[in-house]
């Protein structure tokens, strides 16, 4: 609606000029940083929107053989969720100004995720064992291609949350600083966890 | 008078404007190589695309080549013809138009044009450039893979793209699918950086409906590519899984040289909708800044403000929300249900709508202007004459029972040279005419471009209107070479060899144009301040060209919109953004 309200201002009568003259420049009272994060959350989810609209395509052809999901997935689930939690955990905390639990939260967090990294990987090398080769069967080459695209957003995340670890572990830190990049790892992580649990209920369901 | 009188109690004091960091390079290298300065990358990534366009213009010729004069260049085999097309195609759509237009204005024109000091991630736009670079790197190499560069057509259509019937399915087609992914990851940084300076980084007074239409154009057709350019980039990495890896995704049981492959019961027609719904989008990602630029250069140019403001802004946000819903309109002939095709139609020709509205008003803001008729005007007189005429074919296009017969004719290629090659490249080079004073501080020389103009412009009517003809003849798109075909009368092929000589002719005058381009650097005449005398902010920065951080010891503080030409009363036939409006000269008429 904020759209909505800035695109029906008329810049050239003078009345409207006075209110313009006030405005501060940004759209929105939030870092750059933040909105930048939104904004790539949004390409993500165009991303993971059009791989599903090509699943559920695929999915209706003939040869389609559902694959069955290894347990182990429900296990780095949970990991996923932990990892999410002991972030949120760092966030809360950030706020508090506690860098003690902060710096508990990200080792958590960042050992959870690659827990679960692991744990995908060695999902993989499961379904492999037991021949489920991503030529075999388009439902196959969909899990490989949902769980390595999924892996690889998080592991950049990992990056970040490496450079955030790295800034708490400094002396001389800027608390406002931490507590921005710690907030922005949280709601990347939130997000990608969102991903996956609809990615996982997708495979799950079909 | 509305801008002159502005009574004492409106103004408002200097306030804080939230001022960013900046980065400050430390050596050479960091200066001028690996700079996070927008200016110098604007101008890495122009240089680079400007570079690989020139590639795509020789590959034109070669293709001119063989189609006016078959069986006179030996050199040029159909497996050679087809890698050809393939990559003109591709490197103009993407690596020449989309970098340049995002990448280089993006780059250069947002922080000057909001008043900011750069773009708000400075870091990642510098790596944007370098992964652009490495694209690019990437699509050349493919020429030395065996095999080559796909042959498979700009569009890439499996099954033959990844089938060893076609050139390149060795190497060229994984590189070309490559490279086009490390663009897209390259443009989405990017893209972050445009998107968000626009929204967060303007200056005080700023307000969107304040922001010259070429960032309006900009921002809009980056957040069409950040949504678009996943499905390319979906595309891609599912076709480069079947065709590594032997997925069925796109491919469905076929048979290669009597031999049955492994392939099952995947669907060709799903990735046409992938590519599509990417590849209309992308029409727009080059045409929204093009709209936005000549916006601004015709009102410049002609002393008058733009007519219809808010409806520009409105139209450039409705054809970018339609130009996701008409993508199927290139699918006509794919087996597609009717109904499908209905709709699409529709969609199709709502869009002329807006589109119209936009051409109503470039030509309405010309009315009663006081038009000089530089070379930036030039070629934005001749984009609104070039862009009607093929938005009018597009129309015929749109409808499903025109296009069918006209599918995969010469026609369709005249049509999307005239709309998206020819219109926006004319809106490019008036874009390079204004803005060149101020990235170098020196004109261009005016003799060579009215050469580079009138070339250019009568070259370009005279390639492609013939091609045009070609089409309704039902000479078809691709072929490399006509034998005896009833339909086809013999003069098609003087035409063609006509249309040639022409085509090289005018590819001599862009040498022309780069030669101007080099030369002017150093020996142009000294551009002074604001030469055009406009209003925006990027002509009103301390030093010409801006030195880092553009603007000086504080922000430009805004205080009107950008269009404030012939202003009754004032002094001057323009007043720029941000002069204080107790600073407006007056002609004496008002109190
Ligand atoms: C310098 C002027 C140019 C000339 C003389 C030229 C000429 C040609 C010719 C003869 C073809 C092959 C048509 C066929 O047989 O299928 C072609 C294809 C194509 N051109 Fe151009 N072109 C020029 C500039 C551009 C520009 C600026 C663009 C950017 C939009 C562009 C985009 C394409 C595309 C997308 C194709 C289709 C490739 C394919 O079939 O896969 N061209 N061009
Ligand atoms: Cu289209």
């Amino acid at each position: 609606m904020f759209f909505f309200r800035q695109i029906v201002q008329k810049p050239w009568v003078t009345v409207e000029e006075s209110i313009s003259d006030l405005h501060g420049g940004a759209e929105f009272s939030l870092p750059a940083a933040k909105v930048g994060l939104w904004v790539f959350c949004a390409v993500i989810t165009s991303l993971f929107l059009l791989f599903i609209a090509s699943y559920s395509m695929r999915m209706s052809l003939a040869d389609w053989r559902p694959l069955p999901e290894p347990g182990l997935l429900w296990l780095n689930t949970a990991i996923l969720i932990l990892s999410s939690v002991a972030l949120q955990w760092a966030r809360v905390n950030a706020r508090r100004e506690r860098i003690d639990q902060v710096k508990i939260g990200l080792f958590w967090g960042g050992g959870f995720a690659i827990a679960f990294l692991a744990g995908q990987l060695l999902v993989w090398q499961q379904l492999v064992a037991l021949g489920f080769f991503s030529a075999a069967n388009p439902a196959n080459a969909f899990f490989y291609l949902f769980t390595g695209v999924h892996g690889l957003h998080l592991f950049g995340g990992l990056v970040a949350l490496g450079r955030t670890t790295a800034k708490v572990r400094r002396d001389g830190f800027d608390m406002a600083r931490v507590r921005l990049s710690v907030e922005l790892c949280t709601a990347y992580w939130h997000f990608l966890l969102a991903v996956w649990l609809v990615l996982f209920g997708l495979l799950l369901l079909t | 008078m509305a801008y002159v009188t502005h009574d004492d109690a409106q103004s408002v004091p200097l306030a804080e404007v939230g001022e960013m960091e900046l980065y400050h390079a430390k050596s050479w290298v960091t200066k001028y190589v690996f700079s996070q300065d927008a200016k110098v990358i604007a101008i890495q990534y122009s240089v680079t695309a400007i570079a690989i366009g020139m590639l795509g213009l020789v590959l034109s010729w070669l293709i001119r080549l063989q189609l006016g004069f078959p069986e006179v260049f030996d050199f040029i085999t159909p497996a050679d013809y087809y890698q050809f097309i393939t990559m003109h195609g591709m490197i103009m759509v993407i690596y020449l138009l989309t970098a340049l237009f995002l990448g280089g204005f993006g780059n250069y024109l947002i922080p000057l044009m909001v008043g900011a000091r750069d773009m708000v991630f400075p870091y990642v736009n510098m790596l944007s450039y370098w992964i652009y670079l490495v694209a690019v790197l990437v699509l050349v190499a493919s020429w030395f893979v065996p095999g080559g560069p796909t042959g498979a057509g700009w569009t890439l259509y499996p099954p033959q793209a990844i089938l060893s019937g076609t050139p390149g399915a060795e190497g060229g087609i994984l590189l070309m699918l490559i490279s086009l992914a490390l663009f897209i990851i390259g443009f989405t940084m990017g893209g972050l950086n445009y998107v968000v300076t626009v929204l967060q980084a303007r200056t005080r007074g700023m307000t969107l409906m304040r922001m010259p239409l070429t960032i309006w154009g900009i921002f809009v057709a980056t957040c069409l590519a950040l949504l678009a350019f996943p499905a390319l980039f979906v595309g891609a990495v599912m076709m480069t899984f079947d065709s590594l890896l032997g997925s069925s995704f796109f491919m469905p049981a076929i048979v290669e040289f009597g031999e049955l492959l492994d392939y099952e019961g995947g669907s060709p027609v799903f990735f046409q909708h992938m590519f599509w719904f990417f590849g209309h989008p992308e029409v727009y990602i080059v045409a929204l800044p093009a709209f936005g630029m000549v916006s601004d250069l015709l009102s410049v140019h002609a002393r008058k403000n733009i007519f219809g403001y808010r409806m520009m802004v409105w139209a450039i946000v409705v054809i970018g929300g339609l130009s996701f819903i008409v993508w199927a309109h290139h699918m006509y002939v794919s087996g597609m249900n009717p109904y499908f095709g209905f709709f699409f139609a529709t969609t199709t020709l709502i869009i002329a709508v807006p589109t119209a509205i936009k051409v109503y008003n470039w030509t309405l803001t010309l009315w009663q202007g006081n038009i000089h008729l530089t070379i930036p005007m030039l070629f934005a007189l001749a984009f609104i004459v070039t862009f009607v005429n093929g938005g009018i074919t597009g129309l015929f296009l749109g409808n499903v029972t025109a296009d069918v017969p006209l599918s995969d004719t010469m026609f369709v290629v005249a049509h999307f040279h005239m709309v998206m090659g020819v219109a926006p490249l004319l809106v490019v080079f008036g874009a390079i005419y204004h803005w060149y004073p101020l990235m170098t501080g020196r004109m261009l020389d005016e003799t060579m471009g009215q050469f580079h103009f009138w070339v250019t412009f009568l070259g370009a009517y005279a390639v492609f209107l013939p091609i045009h003809y070609l089409g309704l003849l039902g000479v078809p798109r691709r072929y490399f070479e006509l034998t005896d075909i009833s339909f086809i009368p013999d003069s098609v092929q003087t035409l063609s060899a006509f249309v040639t000589v022409v085509a090289l002719i005018v590819g001599f005058a862009q040498l022309v144009f780069i030669y101007n381009l080099i030369v002017s650097r150093t020996k142009g005449e000294p551009a002074g301040r604001n030469p055009w005398r406009a209003t925006t902010l990027e002509w009103q920065t301390a030093e010409v060209p801006p030195g880092h951080g553009n603007f000086g010891e504080t922000l430009p503080v805004v205080y009107r919109w950008a269009y404030a030409f012939s202003v009754p009363g004032a002094r001057d036939d323009f007043i720029p953004q941000n002069l204080p409006p107790d600073q407006v000269p007056t002609d004496g008429s008002v109190s």
